[in-house]
């Protein structure tokens, strides 16, 4: 065996996500880089700081936002572009719902899986030609087989059964106009990657990710946060007639919609006690927080064949 | 670093080959499961899928089956990337499907991997598909391979048995040329040798699998291999505020092999100017060196033009510049290739227009013989010779996996239609 440096799993994930970024750059005439204020795609402004600076990004920011994100994230979305100098590029549901391209089943109906719409609008008016995300192959079993860089045709589709093959790190990001390219750079990460690089790279997260007190009800064995107050004025999730709320403290170990997302008990008020939590905990992130993908064995691959990143 | 991460042994990438059959999914779910990674609600929800199937113990296959397709067929179709860590070290397992349609699936698995474990059916010995999958591997430059010889359970946990099945292999893997090989009894089924050693297999002293890959080289050994950095984006933020950046020129690229420090004479391909290193650096900040798999940043100390699709190397160690390359190359799309066509080749960050030149001879996988071809399907593997129109600047890819790989992309549809290995 020949003695070589090796590199830290973090510091190889690192590498290989720069360079992932720098290929959509090089292949790619017209990227945006998906940008939600949530913890991974906050790894993924760090990564292409490392990626590009002292350049600017050569790619704007992009939020899908649904109208029921947490104010929160929202004001931290917005900080962290301004700190950062960059282009940020807000589209949202609502007003695809105005345009009536978004008809939601009823009024309380989960905006999560329209934002595929209101995506597929912005692709077309800004004439991306590849979007990066920050999508990770643990989050879920049909992400596990999607490609680093992912193939969508005209409507946006994935079609799992014929993906483009990807050998070594060549990358083919390729496409005509129309199509597109999703790219994945920290496809091979997994949550306890992504609180670790956290910790080590100091990185500043919107508060709801760290333990604080809120009320909640108890839906079907489900932590659910009640009376959300909204950027727009109003609150998500009104509690129901009848409903015990609680002063639970709780913290997010994944931020979207709030109509889907829970949080989970938790006391971890800094990044290191949430690294401990992260080791020691039974039950898979998505598993925990995610009411959206526990309707069927198969919604994500379903949601991401009809255009969800 | 965090006071719960002791050592840091960094990554290993390593393929599991084998069928259902084998066990090759209850070996990467047994691996998860006692590595802990499988959390209760996914154990759940495989243990209420399992019950519905109508079988008596949780299916840990189950875990790996990830498309719908897949598990209403109950065969895996596509590679999988899997992740597991212990604390010391984090693992992505690619899994490929075994049938032989699914060739190329190996081949991309295996494009990423350090080390291959070979499944081997106890009861069975060595298959045909015991032999594909080894020469793939080899084909591919896996540097290490694991014979797992699984099910011993079902074969009375026999010493006999187990050294039957490796003289076996070892005799055939002379032939191949395969150096680094282990063997370990298993029983996937009940945990024997994954990550404890269990009671049933007692006469066997070696470390177990966990053990195995707990100390297997995280990368390949490129420590005397030459400097090559393609580039992949060049830096160049004239109209910043900052004036002191008005004369950068960043020439950014991950370094397929080798080293590289400040001072470095360097040769810029294809132009062949030279200059040296000004600075090397790593996320906007100096360093002095920088090494293989690194994304990094370099500063020439003269103006050379640069772009997207150059590679820089040390002066002293030169590739050729080759417009005609001899490769084994997998096809890997349904329609075969078209010897009237011009195909895309790239290479590193470079692109050039191919024309096959020639179809020297298929490889039979099974047979591993070299038969006479006149044209090449889907999963076939030959060995050919393409015609180039820019020059690549490329090693033979058993030195280098870096600079000896390429992928074919059929310009019409944007598909990769097959992989390449430079001989």
């Amino acid at each position: 065996m020949t003695q070589r440096s090796t590199l830290s799993h973090l510091d190889w994930l690192e590498a290989e996500a720069i360079h992932i970024m720098r290929e959509v750059a090089g292949q790619c005439s017209n990227p945006v880089l998906l940008f939600s204020g949530g913890k991974d795609s906050i790894c993924m402004l760090r990564l292409a700081e490392k990626a590009f600076r002292p350049g600017k990004f050569p790619f704007p920011l992009m939020h899908i936002d649904t109208g029921h994100n947490y104010k929160e994230v929202v004001a931290f979305r917005d900080k962290r572009a301004a700190e950062l100098g960059e282009r940020l590029i807000v589209r949202s549901v609502e007003d695809s719902m105005a345009r009536g391209t978004v008809v939601l089943k009823h009024e309380g109906e989960s905006r999560n899986k329209h934002q595929s719409v209101t995506l597929l609008e912005a692709i077309e008016e800004f004439g991306f030609d590849a979007c990066i995300g920050g999508a990770r192959r643990d989050e879920e079993k049909a992400r596990a087989k999607e490609r680093i860089f992912s193939f969508r045709d005209e409507f946006g589709q994935w079609d799992p059964k014929n993906q483009r093959p990807e050998l070594w790190s060549l990358y083919n990001a390729r496409s005509h106009k129309g199509e597109n390219i999703r790219a994945f750079p920290i496809s091979n990460w997994t949550e306890m990657d992504v609180w670790q690089y956290i910790e080590r790279e100091g990185l500043e997260l919107p508060s709801i990710y760290f333990a604080h007190k809120r009320p909640i009800v108890m839906r079907q064995g489900s932590i659910v946060p009640v009376n959300v107050p909204l950027v727009g004025g109003g609150v998500a999730n009104p509690s129901k007639d009848g409903e015990e709320i609680i002063d639970l403290q709780v913290r997010f170990r994944t931020v979207g919609d709030i109509s889907c997302t829970a949080p989970v008990e938790s006391d971890a008020d800094d990044v290191s006690k949430i690294v401990f939590e992260t080791a020691t905990t039974t039950i898979t992130e998505r598993g925990a927080t995610r009411l959206d993908d526990q309707t069927s064995d198969a919604s994500m691959e379903q949601r991401k064949k009809e255009g969800y990143f | 670093m965090s006071a719960h991460q002791v050592e840091d042994h960094g990554l290993l990438r390593f393929l599991t080959c084998g069928s259902v059959d084998d066990g090759k999914s209850t070996l990467i779910g047994r691996l998860l499961f006692d590595t802990k990674t499988i959390l209760a609600d996914t154990l759940s929800a495989i243990a209420k899928t399992s019950e519905k199937r109508g079988m008596g113990a949780v299916d840990l296959s189950l875990l790996t089956d990830g498309l719908q397709a897949e598990r209403e067929q109950g065969i895996t179709i596509d590679v999988a990337y899997r992740y597991f860590s212990t604390g010391t070290r984090k693992y992505i397992i690619a899994d490929a499907p075994g049938h032989e349609q699914y060739t190329r699936n190996m081949v991309t698995a295996a494009s990423t991997a350090n080390l291959a474990i070979i499944l081997i059916d106890a009861r069975k010995g060595m298959l045909t598909q015991t032999r594909r999958h080894s020469k793939l591997a080899a084909l591919v430059g896996i540097p290490h391979l694991i014979v797992a010889i699984n099910k011993m359970d079902l074969a009375d946990y026999s010493q006999e048995t187990y050294e039957r099945i490796k003289g076996e292999y070892l005799e055939f893997a002379a032939k191949v040329g395969i150096e680094d090989i282990r063997f370990i009894p298993l029983s996937a089924l009940n945990g024997d040798m994954i990550v404890d050693r269990g009671d049933n297999l007692n006469w066997y002293e070696g470390p177990t699998l966990l053990e195995m890959l707990e100390v297997a080289p995280a990368a390949h050994t490129e420590h005397t291999e030459k400097f090559r950095f393609p580039v992949q984006y060049v830096c160049r933020p004239q109209d910043s505020a900052n004036p002191d950046l008005h004369d950068y020129r960043g020439f950014m690229g991950r370094i397929e092999s080798g080293r590289i420090k400040v001072g470095d004479a360097v040769t810029v391909l294809p132009s062949g100017r030279e200059s040296t290193v000004k600075a090397v650096q790593l996320g906007g900040v100096d360093i002095s060196e920088a090494f293989c798999e690194q994304s990094i940043t370099l500063l020439l100390a003269d103006e050379i033009d640069t772009s997207r699709g150059d590679m820089i190397v040390k002066s002293s160690e030169v590739p050729a510049a080759v417009k005609q390359i001899e490769a084994t190359v997998c096809w890997m799309a349904e329609a075969p290739m078209d010897r009237a066509r011009t195909y895309l080749i790239r290479h590193t960050t470079r692109d050039s227009k191919a024309k096959l030149a020639a179809i020297d001879h298929r490889l039979d996988v099974n047979t591993l013989e070299k038969v006479p071809a006149e044209k090449l399907a889907m999963n076939d593997i030959a060995q050919v010779t393409f015609k180039l129109a820019q020059p690549l600047f490329a090693d033979p890819y058993l030195e280098n996996r870096g600079t000896g790989a390429f992928i074919i992309i059929d310009e019409s549809n944007n598909n990769t239609v097959g992989a390449g290995m430079i001989l």
